[in-house]
């Protein structure tokens, strides 16, 4: 169990890293999710002890460990660029932490092969990294942060300079990989779509600080902060700024869109809502729907699908609709906002759910 | 950026810093006694105070081979950093030809200072030197060990032909990490080479510029073994530098403690440089 | 703004090319229309860059010929052509403002002054970066970096075509929908023809108008983004476009319908396949995935946020299914095949479905 306890690290007059405590369990797989400069990788630093922290500490099994170097850790690292010893075969890559461990041959033969198997790199063994294409140069880094069976494996946007095609196949694998493993990992990346595909547990990043924590789902549909849902939306979040009078919010042009009956109690002000792209539509989803009309700025065509970008009000929406849609830029289109998906946020930007009334 | 602390690695550096304490702190110590001593040898010593250090500021001679110091730092510069951006620039960036210019490249930089002077010194001759015999052989009245101009061209050319390889390399590690797009968009842009070189090549050679200057001023403002094989720093004082002057007096004429107090200075004045040096670069760093 | 015609170009690194192998590019023949948006979309290596350096001039290709509306333009150079290109890393010039950035391409070609300040003001409207004119470039975030490039392009009134090669790999996810959008935008409102090379198929068929999907150095498929959808003409783009790929099922024919095993799959037509290896392609979107139908083992359900993907075992191969985000996964799970959404293949080509 590694665990962060209020870590903040600051380099210079930046804060980096701002109040962070996590707790990740062994064989869990968790997913550092934010923006370019968010702080995934000063995190992962931490965690590796590659930093030590301005202020807090980290605990791995219930062991004080702030500031003890990353020899002593037990970690592996897998990063954006392939890195690999260029001069070495690809089994010898892989051998390498198993060598320098001290390890007997016939076992790190038997761990080579497995590594190489699960991988899919046993044709190539034989072969210099340099003669291979990113994807496999990718599978080696990965097999040898694998065998070095670490404790703790942090893999910084792994897949990030490898082809779509090559990133899709390599993450239906991942899980896979990570399962057969007691292992923390931790994965970092920009892409909620990748967050949502790996699974496990998700730590969405903001500025230096960690908004959420939870499984990665439950993150992605019950955000508790509009920052969180933000980070946690491709194609961005709609949101519009409303004001709630009795049992409506109240839209521009005189529309009201009811407020869900499980937060009928919160007070009368004015609220953020936010919608996924999907929960937007050109028909009537159901009776209780609400209908607006929005001007269209462009539509992206991508094969089955449609993404129409809308103008409402001061708003910039996106709307993902099935089929394929060809409207021209300032056609007035009605469309339909379904309250059964609808997310509320207060003036601070903190989530209203039901449960948070109860309390 | 902050390291995990770990107190093992004062272990690991002590046997250096008792080194630095033996090469460095103690002769330097040892300096400082005599700079404040008088001595006529046998170990016998009068206290001097500040005597020494009066003296040496007050001296024409140290000022004037300040100034030498300075205008042939001056005049190095000058020629070397222009010099070595033009080569860099014209070095391919691949194909054989790379490993074949660095090599030739390198050549200089790695004979040893007094083999360079020794080779000036032969190649300058009128007498028997390639060079000298047939510049006057040209009707071009030179001698080196007689017309202080012609020593100081001597010297001049010597440095340029032994240092400007380092300027060039370090440009040239400058220009081959540019990538590639950046001489594309400047060709689809319609930049001229003058132009490619202002706004591309140049703002990204800054750093290693820098780096290549602040190293050539500070070696050429601690010449010493060359001019010093070639010409001894005459004639008369024309091509005493400070290091020349400094090893005059200690050892020619065994003035302990003058010499000592120019040490000192001399000392001073490099650490300055260094100061100067240190700080240019981080504050370059941060502003990047 | 010019139509791009390619003719017959073939282009080898290598300095004596013999085998088809050789060649990175191994025949393209292909008309870009004046004002289109088209992406080049395929795996590393395909020869995508390869096209798009040709016809910057960045490369002159081995064989072949280049045309901008009419005229050979095969032997001329980058700045003969008046292209303007965005790169994959941000190309700007760390010591010019932004404003200098966009005035470099005009100054160069001693576009008089008044002019200059004219077009750059426009441009950076265009671009939404007036309000930062002043600013050294030096500081921005990627995709204000991104914008000054294609600004450099957008600046000139000349341009023939504006080129980009893989321009938001380097942005942040949120921004790709920005820029993206802004970009289709500009083409719209001032129909530039562009090229648009990239992996990303999500990005290539959202920019393009149509799609040319390139592998091993030639075009396997040139249409819109909803043929290719649709209509794969290789299982490759089956595979390459559409997020997972068609599933490809190898099946046996019988008239109107096609075997899978033991299973039945009734056809829209009779394919006019009568040679080679025969696969049944359907995408992943048409698999209606109840309890009626073939019998599948599902294996794993992945949750995406959006929908869900189902991947299952029919009759030993691999299948995956997309189902809505509130949709359940029946226990015994059974899949069809929506007739409109299935492809026939002999030899990876796509057959015609007679009556």
């Amino acid at each position: 169990m590694l665990e962060l306890r209020n870590v903040t690290k600051t380099v210079g007059a930046q804060e980096h890293i701002r109040d962070v405590s996590l707790t990740l369990q062994h064989g869990s797989l968790n997913v550092l999710l934010g923006p370019t400069l968010s702080g995934k990788t000063s995190l992962m630093r931490l965690m590796a002890g590659l930093d030590a922290p301005t202020s807090g500490s980290v605990w791995f099994d219930g062991k004080d460990v702030t500031g003890q170097p990353v020899q002593k850790r037990n970690v592996a690292m897998v990063y954006q660029q392939f890195i690999n010893y260029p001069a070495m075969t690809v089994y010898e890559n892989i051998a390498s932490p198993l060598r320098v461990a001290g390890v007997e041959q016939a076992r790190i033969d038997k761990e080579v092969r497995n590594a190489a198997a699960l991988l899919k790199l046993t044709p190539y063994l034989d072969r210099t990294p340099l003669n291979l294409s990113g994807g496999q140069q990718q599978r080696t880094a990965l097999a040898r942060a694998i065998v070095k069976n670490a404790s703790l494996v942090l893999l910084d946007e792994p897949l990030a300079n490898l082809d779509y095609k090559l990133r899709e196949e390599l993450r239906a694998e991942l899980p896979k990989i990570f399962a057969a493993a007691g292992t923390i990992f931790v994965y970092a990346t920009t892409e909620p779509h990748e967050a949502l595909l790996l699974g496990g547990n998700t730590a969405t990043l903001s500025e230096g600080r960690v908004t959420q924590f939870g499984p990665t789902v439950e993150v992605f549909r019950k955000p508790v902060d509009l920052v969180t849902a933000r980070t946690f939306a491709d194609p961005p979040l709609n949101t519009i700024v409303l004001s709630k009078k009795g049992a409506d919010f109240l839209l521009e042009g005189g529309v009201k869109l009811p407020v869900p009956p499980e937060l009928a109690g919160i007070a009368d002000a004015s609220y953020t809502i936010g919608f996924q792209p999907h929960h937007l539509s050109l028909e009537r989803p159901n009776a209780s729907a609400v209908p607006v009309r929005a001007k269209v700025t462009i539509t992206e065509i991508t094969g089955s699908e449609s993404f129409v970008h809308l103008d409402f009000a001061d708003a910039r929406w996106v709307m993902l609709a099935h089929g394929i849609l060809d409207f021209e830029t300032d056609d007035e289109v009605e469309v339909f906002i379904d309250p059964r998906h609808i997310m509320v946020f207060d003036q601070n930007g903190r989530a209203v759910t039901a449960s948070k009334l109860a309390a | 950026m902050e390291k995990t602390w770990n107190n093992k690695a004062w272990f690991l550096v002590l046997p250096v810093l008792v080194l630095v304490a033996f090469s460095a702190v103690i002769p330097l110590m040892t300096v400082v006694n005599y700079s404040v001593q008088d001595t006529f040898g046998n170990n016998v010593f009068f206290w001097a105070g500040t005597e020494w250090f009066e003296e040496l500021l007050a001296s024409d001679r140290f000022w004037e081979a300040m100034v030498r110091n300075l205008i042939f730092s001056f005049i190095i510069l000058a020629i070397e950093v222009p010099l070595g951006i033009f080569i860099a620039l014209n070095m391919p960036k691949k194909g054989w030809g790379v490993p074949v210019c660095l090599v030739l490249m390198a050549l200089p930089l790695l004979i040893p200072w007094n083999v360079v002077g020794t080779i000036w010194q032969v190649f300058g001759r009128n007498d028997i030197g390639l060079l000298g015999y047939y510049i006057n052989a040209l009707g071009i009245d030179y001698n080196y060990v007689q017309d202080p101009i012609d020593a100081w061209v001597t010297v001049i050319i010597m440095d340029v032909w032994h240092w400007t390889s380092l300027v060039v390399l370090l440009c040239y590690a400058g220009l081959v990490s540019i990538p590639d797009a950046f001489y594309q968009a400047a060709k689809i842009d319609g930049a001229s080479r003058w132009a490619v070189f202002r706004y591309i090549q140049l703002p990204k050679m800054q750093r290693v510029l820098l780096i290549a200057v602040l190293l050539r001023f500070m070696d050429s403002f601690m010449i010493y073994t060359e001019p010093f094989v070639v010409t001894g720093g005459g004639p008369g004082n024309s091509t005493t530098f400070l290091s020349i002057d400094l090893v005059k007096t200690a050892l020619g004429q065994f003035d302990l403690g003058p010499a000592a107090a120019m040490s000192l200075v001399y000392f001073l004045i490099i650490l300055l440089l260094s100061w100067v040096f240190y700080t240019v670069m981080t504050n370059y760093d941060a502003e990047r | 703004m010019a139509r791009i015609e390619v003719n017959h170009i073939r282009h080898s690194y290598l300095p004596n090319p013999q085998k088809d192998s050789d060649f990175a590019l191994k025949e393209v023949h292909h008309t870009f229309e004046d004002g289109g948006a088209y992406a080049l979309l395929g795996p590393s290596g395909c020869g995508k860059t390869t096209l798009l350096n040709i016809i910057s001039g960045l490369l002159h290709p081995s064989h072949g010929q280049l045309l901008f509306n009419g005229h050979d333009v095969t032997r001329l150079s980058t700045q003969e052509r008046n292209i303007a290109q965005v790169f994959q890393f941000p190309v700007i010039y760390d010591t010019m403002t932004v404003y200098d950035n966009l005035a470099f391409p005009l100054r160069n070609r001693r576009v008089p002054e008044t002019d200059v300040d004219r077009k750059v003001r426009e441009t950076l409207d265009m671009i939404d970066l007036a309000s930062l004119a002043k600013k050294k470039a030096r500081g921005l975030t990627a995709d204000q970096k991104q914008k000054i490039s294609l600004g450099r392009g957008l600046v000139r009134s000349d341009v023939n075509a504006i080129l980009f090669d893989e321009p938001l790999t380097v942005i942040d996810p949120h921004m790709k929908w920005v820029l993206r959008s802004q970009l289709k935008q500009l083409h719209r409102r001032f129909g530039y023809t562009m090229v648009y090379v990239t992996h990303d198929q999500t990005e290539a068929l959202t920019f393009a108008d149509r799609v040319v999907v390139m592998y091993d150095g030639e075009i396997v498929q040139i249409g819109t983004p909803a043929e290719l959808f649709e209509r794969p003409r290789h299982t490759f783009v089956g595979y390459f476009i559409g997020s997972p790929g068609m599933n490809v099922l190898p099946v046996a024919l019988e008239g109107k319908t096609a075997k899978l095993g033991a299973q039945r799959i009734e056809l829209p037509g009779v394919p006019k396949a009568d040679k080679g290896a025969v696969e049944l392609g359907i995408r992943p979107e048409y698999v209606r995935l109840g309890r009626e139908g073939m019998a599948v083992q599902v294996s794993k359900v992945e949750d995406v946020g959006r929908h869900k993907v189902v991947r299952a075992n029919l009759e030993g191969k691999e299948i995956a299914a997309v189902i809505g985000e509130d949709d359940e996964v029946p226990a015994e799970a059974k899949v069809r095949f929506d007739p409109a959404g299935i492809n026939i293949y002999a030899d990876s080509w796509r057959v015609e479905m007679g009556a």
